[in-house]
């Protein structure tokens, strides 16, 4: 029995390169597609990729806890004391990586030459890099030196619209917790780029404690935000924290920001939708051709059914013909599509859209992210739906009526 | 019916099976172009429309840099005058003369810095559709009272309601310090965060004399009857506003260039998609009419030895494919019309779709319209498609021995 399988095995193979032609063009049709399935799903994880880490770079971190009015309400008022006992505990534990105590309040910024309402930043430079959350690119001066530090950071965009520069004053206007104004000329110490344009107009960053005593609230804070082992998975230690601190609103990022999670949910969906319908395409090829060659065959497989061939057995042969064809297509179009991929990698430049990316909320590079997964699942789908498209022929030639199709010519 | 048709005809139907297959194939592809093009030009215009019909209009007459610096001082002098003069021209539905100044906006508990605008309480409802969104109270009634209408947001912040007071501080286009009492008027609820938390409006004339305006403002915003024409309209107006050479006239394209440059990143992956579609049709077609022309090899070497020319040949082959392909199309634009006109009359979404619309300005359910274009544009290019791949079959034949074609087996 082994014996005679293999002998189908052969037999397949050979019938396959029988018509050469035929089967390179629609070996072909298979790369194309399984490359083009591979393809697209790398520059859309990437994509969705780029909008999660810019999305998580703006809230920032993957949990973040306030006071329970905070968000509705962004008030210097709704502030919280900085983690201690149970929370500070859990906060310490792993797979927790990094936490940031802030400042965030709204506030204006003046400079001679004009106003900006902005969002400002009280924060420990220290520990919102450990977060990622601090500028990556400084354009001039420097960052923030500590929680001291009377200086403020601006965005570059903020910085042309003030028409103030490194080293010159503006004045920062926010309110303290009785509703006075607060307000305190500072030197611009530093000028960030953002990877989003918006954001350096709407974020200035200042020293916690500095900020701290310009509003007058003693060692308060308004978000502490917090980053574990991966923002796939933070669902187990936010409900940890949020049982230490249990006065206060502890939320994860798909809470934070529902457009975030539902383009992580819609992804997985549109690359199975994509691949699917780009294999319906290809089956109508699929099932031609091996109709074509069983229907070439007749005379041939009729003998061999006389001969004493099960049905069964002609049924194995052309769907074996098929999964190799498919399987040579799917092992060289993933192949192409990692030889595609990989020097892309390092990121596409599509600064000429870089307005609309940021409509997507992405930056002006797109990096691709091959995932095994994704071949993996191209590989299912094109087997998987191949053998049962592949079915129809192969059914038609096992039922072939032996004598009848002997007398076909 | 000439004799290369019919006989064309009859040839796509000795294998009635491997023509429908193929056929199927341009089907399933033509009518998934259809529904997916038609989706996608009516998200576009969904997209373009709902983001100019907010607030930003179809063009803009500014002061030269205005639209970079947004500086105070860059203004447009007898805004009022000019608003009339722009609503006048042919192809201009609508005008309006806008001001704008930041300012910290305080109420009795609260302080944020906004983006005040001064309109024009009567012209601006034809703008723009925040007027129409007003919730409770009123929209502005064309005095010059001190009156304010506010996002939902932002009197939730500021803790106001309607008949309270919110002050405003700022500085005037001297660069003295500006500041004004105003009631509030009117509450604007879109349900769209960033709009509620924005939206900060008082009569121009109210601003002018709040902000040392005298009779200027920094903007004219006008809607054009259709959005092709805003090209002509926006040329007309640049011919008679040549004489000032301080006054600009920006499209929507300059005022909003995140909105054409998404489209066009939309357009590529959705092209890279259609164009995966349409090369698998093509490599359909090309095995089926290789095919169909291999096994003919001895009837057309019998044909040629008859002394019929091999370009008739070749033309013969390209007219069952032609027949072939406007079935495709007809049937593929026929079923992809139908499922857009189901989709037009009940609507189209899918899970997670309201939350990426929203980002974008669109309903949370499309409704695509069946248009010439959408039914057409991917059915015609398939078509061409398939013409191109049987041409490989086609230019076989020419070269074809008439002897050594009739002993072929």
């Amino acid at each position: 029995m082994m014996l005679l399988r293999a002998g189908i095995g052969r037999l397949a193979w050979r019938n396959l390169w029988r018509n050469r032609r035929r089967t390179l063009i629609m070996l072909l049709a298979v790369v194309v597609g399984v490359w083009a399935m591979v393809f697209m799903s790398a520059m859309m994880r990437g994509m969705v990729d780029e909008m999660v880490r810019n999305g998580l770079d703006q809230l920032p971190g993957e949990v973040q806890i306030h006071h329970r009015d905070y968000r509705d309400d962004p008030s210097v008022v709704n502030s919280i004391a900085p983690p201690a006992g149970d929370l500070l505990a859990a906060l310490q534990q792993p797979p927790v990586s990094a936490w940031s105590a802030r400042v965030r309040v709204p506030a204006m910024v003046s400079s001679a030459h004009g106003s900006r309402g902005v969002t400002l930043l009280g924060v420990d430079p220290a520990a919102e890099r450990a977060l990622g959350s601090a500028p990556r690119t400084m354009v001039a001066g420097r960052f923030l030196d500590g929680v001291d530090d009377r200086g403020v950071v601006l965005g570059q965009r903020l910085v042309e619209r003030l028409e103030t520069g490194l080293g010159k004053r503006v004045v920062i206007m926010s309110q303290d917790p009785d509703n006075n104004v607060a307000d305190r000329g500072v030197r611009v110490v530093g000028i960030y780029s953002a990877r989003l344009p918006g954001d350096e107009e709407r974020f200035v960053y200042g020293g916690r404690a500095a900020i701290q005593e310009l509003l007058g609230i003693g060692h308060q804070v308004s978000e502490v935000a917090v980053i574990g082992d991966g923002y796939r998975a933070v669902a187990p230690w936010a409900a940890r924290v949020a049982a230490a601190a249990p006065e206060l609103e502890v939320l994860s990022w798909r809470q934070l920001d529902p457009f975030l999670d539902a383009m992580l949910t819609l992804q997985d969906g549109f690359a199975l939708v994509f691949m699917v319908v780009v294999f319906q395409a290809l089956s109508f090829g699929l099932v031609n051709t091996l109709a074509m060659a069983v229907f070439e065959r007749v005379r041939e497989i009729g003998l061999m059914q006389a001969l004493g061939m099960r049905p069964g057995l002609v049924l194995q042969q052309v769907l074996l013909e098929s999964v190799f064809l498919l399987g040579l297509g799917l092992a060289l179009g993933n192949a192409l599509a990692w030889l595609s991929i990989k020097p892309l990698e390092s990121g596409i430049d599509l600064s000429s859209v870089a307005r609309g990316m940021e409509m997507f909320a992405m930056g002006s590079i797109l990096y691709p992210a091959l995932d095994w997964r994704d071949m993996l699942l191209s590989t299912v789908v094109v087997l998987g739906l191949g053998l049962l498209a592949s079915l129809i022929p192969a059914w038609r030639a096992a039922r072939l009526d032996p004598v009848r199709a002997l007398n076909s010519h | 019916m000439n004799i290369s048709a019919r006989l064309a005809w009859r040839n796509l139907w000795r294998h009635s099976r491997r023509t429908w297959l193929t056929v199927g194939a341009m089907v399933f592809c033509n009518a998934l172009l259809v529904f997916l093009i038609a989706v996608q030009l009516d998200s576009y215009r969904m997209m373009i429309d709902n983001t100019l019909g907010a607030f930003t209009g179809h063009l803009q007459v500014q002061r030269a840099g205005y639209h970079e610096d947004q500086r105070m001082q860059q203004t447009v002098p007898a805004v009022a005058a000019l608003a009339d003069k722009v609503r006048r021209q042919p192809g201009v539905s609508a005008a309006a003369g806008r001001a704008m100044a930041y300012a910290l906006a305080s109420s009795e508990q609260r302080s944020f810095g906004i983006l005040v605008t001064g309109v024009q309480p009567d012209a601006e409802p034809s703008v723009s559709t925040y007027p129409g969104l007003v919730s409770a109270g009123r929209y502005l009634d064309g005095s010059e009272a001190a009156e304010i209408v506010i996002g939902a947001v932002l009197a939730r912040n500021l803790k106001l309601g309607l008949g309270d007071e919110l002050t405003f501080l700022g500085s005037g286009r001297d660069g003295g310090i500006a500041a004004g009492v105003a009631t509030v008027v009117g509450i604007v609820d879109s349900g769209i965060a960033e709009v509620d938390r924005g939206v900060a409006q008082i009569p121009l004339g109210y601003f002018q004399q709040t902000f040392f305006m005298g009779d200027s403002g920094h903007s004219v915003v006008a809607r054009v009857d259709e959005l092709d024409h805003t090209d002509a309209v926006v040329a007309s107006l640049r011919r008679q506003l040549a004489a000032d050479s301080e006054l600009v006239v920006l499209d929507w394209d300059t005022l909003q260039p995140g909105l054409r440059e998404a489209i066009q990143t939309d357009m590529i992956s959705a092209w890279f998609m259609y164009a995966v579609l349409i090369v698998l049709v093509a490599l359909s077609v090309l095995n089926t009419q290789l095919m169909s022309v291999l096994e003919r090899t001895r009837e057309f070497g019998v044909m040629l030895a008859l002394g019929m020319r091999p370009g008739r040949l070749g033309r013969l082959v390209m007219l069952e494919t032609l027949l072939m392909a406007t079935l495709g199309l007809a049937l593929g634009a026929l079923v992809g019309a139908a499922v857009v006109y189901y989709f037009s009359v009940f609507g189209f979404s899918y899970p997670g779709m309201a939350e990426a619309a929203a980002k974008f300005n669109l309903p949370p359910r499309l409704y695509p319209q069946v248009s010439a274009l959408a039914v057409f544009w991917g059915p015609v290019t398939v078509f061409a498609g398939a013409l191109l791949a049987s041409l490989y079959p086609a230019l076989k034949l020419l070269r074809m021995e008439p002897v050594a074609a009739m002993r072929a087996v």
